[in-house]
């Protein structure tokens, strides 16, 4: 038996394959390389083996930076998954407001990152921001630049100003598709409102929202343009998210080895918990 | 406890979805509404149920307006015809589910719904999720849940039209037996006429928002009021000509002439419409007086055990497309011309604005 070898096919492939070494693939393995070896940046390279993954594992600073990764993670989520379904069920199923509603609510997704941290860093300046002024004005201390419980808040309120709207719309998605006769039949059951929101709208929102807490939280632990421009990670090293650290060690301290170990564990950290997500809410599926 | 729906319209956006309708719904035997997809029989059930509210008219149920009452608080069932359960309960919770926003004591739930599912074959299904079953299981569920509550009011709206052949068969035989001793009012919507026969009771013929005919569903379809309810209950549709009397003989438009079946004897002389519906017209002669029809054949096909010819007859302006069925099969090819008899004596006289002449 010969099998028919098609060398031209490889050419219809070798674009794509090209597309993918380049910007998922080389960049990569050139963490990997970075990562097992120790360099003083004149291009020459000792063989470091785990040390820094073990270096990386074993730092009270990278503990740090986790755990408040984790609490700011968790807390956006925690805050705008309910929000962002709360907001959809209130909105019109049909008529002329649902153009002006998915827009509205479409208008701070399209907004740069960068000018998210510009906007809130001004808006919530003690002196001259209007939140600062009507916080302070209310009679609490607030100064985000210098307390960083302020910080905190700040960057939350900015996280979720930002991306309840993607919740919002992927939950909206999930609604207008329930059919009218769901409703019916669950009034003419006499379900209550809650019930109908608990076996109906809530399971059928179930795919769209699994989709949506795994790129909230996936776009969360990511975050870096909008803490930086706000404080830059501080006051202290109080908002210094994982992403910021590790800047701050690759960039700042130019320790490219530990930096190049660091970014390998927050990439198998962040494939992880997405996999855990995942499998808890998909869970009873097909049962 | 009869439903009465006295002078019921809808409108919506300056779009009359329904014009005033009165009808009479009693309970023992199905209230068929009949016609075809946007004939008006889903927006009717919907106000029957109280989930839309008439643009004008009343509803009654035994004698007292319901038609402001909240479909919550009205003891009402509908069946759709989308299999509609609730997703992420089993079987057991989804028919339990009437019962248990009713408040019903724990045992007498285990108790109804076990036998409610022995009775629709779910019995081994109970445990599942609705996605785990056929569709066929799922509307059976979906009709358990309606069954179970004892509603005082069934509306079926299509239960059977989402189901492959086989099933619809096998629900539609059990469907009578469900409700053989129940004392509710059952409507049961459908496009099929041949449902409607099945399902026996009484039959309303809907027609662009307008009953055309209300009767026994015998009745309704042997002696139709109008050509409109005839059309309506003919599936294929019945074959109609404008023919001429003159003394004893009709002549069709193509010359084609007949004696006056006996039946029509005494219609006065003038212009009718003549419509018969597709079975009598067949390949061999057959009935009281049958009468030879030449066509072109266009196509045919086999339905169950029927063949279904579609055929031209007569030339030029005059050619009018024509259906026989016929049961058994025959061979005719297409493209060629063949003789086809239809039975006048089945036959139907409207005048020209479409009512039927008794003669």
């Amino acid at each position: 038996m010969t099998k028919t070898v098609n060398q031209k096919a490889w050419l219809f492939v070798l674009p794509v394959l090209i597309l993918v070494a380049f910007n998922a693939f080389i960049p990569l393995m050139t963490v990997v390389n970075y990562s097992v070896q120790e360099t003083f940046g004149d291009n020459t390279f000792f063989w470091a083996g785990l040390m820094w993954f073990e270096d990386v594992l074993h730092s009270p600073r990278f503990h740090d930076a986790l755990l408040r990764q984790l609490t700011f993670t968790f807390t956006i989520l925690a805050i705008e998954i309910p929000l962002g379904v709360a907001i959809a069920l209130t909105m019109p199923r049909r008529g002329v407001w649902v153009p002006v509603c998915l827009v509205t609510m479409a208008l701070p997704l399209l907004i740069p990152w960068n000018v998210v941290g510009a906007i809130w860093n001004i808006f919530a300046l003690p002196d001259i921001g209007l939140l600062g002024q009507v916080l302070n004005g209310l009679g609490f201390d607030y100064n985000f630049t210098r307390q960083p419980g302020a910080a905190w808040f700040t960057l939350i309120a900015m996280d979720v100003w930002h991306w309840t709207s993607l919740v919002v719309l992927l939950a909206y998605a999930g609604l207008v598709s329930i059919p009218d006769a769901f409703y019916q039949a669950a009034k003419i059951d006499g379900a209550s409102g809650w019930a109908i929101f608990r076996y109906i709208q809530l399971p059928k929102m179930k795919r769209v929202l699994t989709i949506a807490v795994l790129l909230r939280f996936m776009d969360s632990f990511n975050i870096y343009t909008e803490p930086f421009v706000l404080t830059g990670g501080g006051p202290g090293n109080s908002t210094t998210l994982l992403s910021i650290d590790l800047v701050k060690v690759a960039l700042g301290q130019f320790d490219l080895g530990p930096a190049a170990a660091m970014s390998l564990i927050y990439f198998l950290i962040v494939l992880l918990l997405s996999w855990v997500f995942y499998t808890l809410m998909m869970r009873n599926e097909d049962s | 406890m009869s439903l009465e729906v006295r002078g019921v319209t809808k409108r919506v956006d300056g779009e009359t979805h329904i014009h005033p309708t009165d009808l009479t719904l009693e309970p023992g035997a199905f209230n068929v509404l009949l016609g075809t997809t946007g004939a008006g029989k889903t927006t009717l059930m919907q106000i029957m149920a109280g989930l839309e509210r008439p643009t004008a008219g009343t509803v009654w149920f035994g004698g007292t307006d319901v038609t402001g009452v909240a479909v919550q608080t009205r003891n009402v069932s509908l069946v759709h015809q989308q299999f509609i359960n609730y997703p992420n309960l089993t079987v057991f919770e989804n028919i339990a589910s009437p019962l248990r926003v009713a408040r019903r004591p724990k045992a007498e739930i285990r108790d109804r719904v076990e036998r409610m599912a022995a009775l629709m074959k779910l019995t081994p299904m109970l445990g599942r999720r609705p996605a785990a079953l056929s569709g066929g299981q799922q509307q059976r569920c979906a009709m358990a849940r309606a069954l179970v509550k004892d509603a005082s009011l069934v509306l079926l709206d299509e239960p059977l039209a989402n189901l492959d052949f086989k099933l619809r068969e096998e629900l539609r035989d059990e469907l009578p037996r469900l409700f053989a001793d129940r004392d509710c009012v059952v409507v049961y919507a459908t496009t099929e006429p041949t449902e409607a026969l099945l399902l026996g009771g009484t039959t309303a013929t809907l027609f662009e928002g307008r009953v055309a005919q209300v009767g026994p569903t015998g009745t309704v379809y042997r002696q139709p009021d109008t050509l409109t309810s005839a059309q309506v209950f003919s599936e294929p549709p019945m074959n109609t000509a404008a023919v001429t009397k003159r003394g004893e003989t009709f002549e069709m438009s193509d010359g084609t002439t007949w004696t006056a079946p006996e039946a029509a004897r005494g219609l006065p002389d003038g212009a009718y419409v003549f419509g018969i519906r597709p079975h009598h017209v067949t390949p061999h002669p057959t009935g009281a007086h049958p009468v030879a029809l030449d066509g072109l054949v266009l196509l045919t096909e086999l339905s169950g055990s029927d063949t279904v010819v579609h055929f031209r007859h007569g030339e030029g302006e005059a050619a009018e497309t024509w259906v026989s069925q016929a049961h058994g099969i025959h061979a005719l090819r297409v493209g060629q011309v063949a003789r086809l008899h239809m039975d006048v004596a089945q036959g139907l006289f409207f005048d020209r604005a479409g009512a039927r002449i008794a003669a």
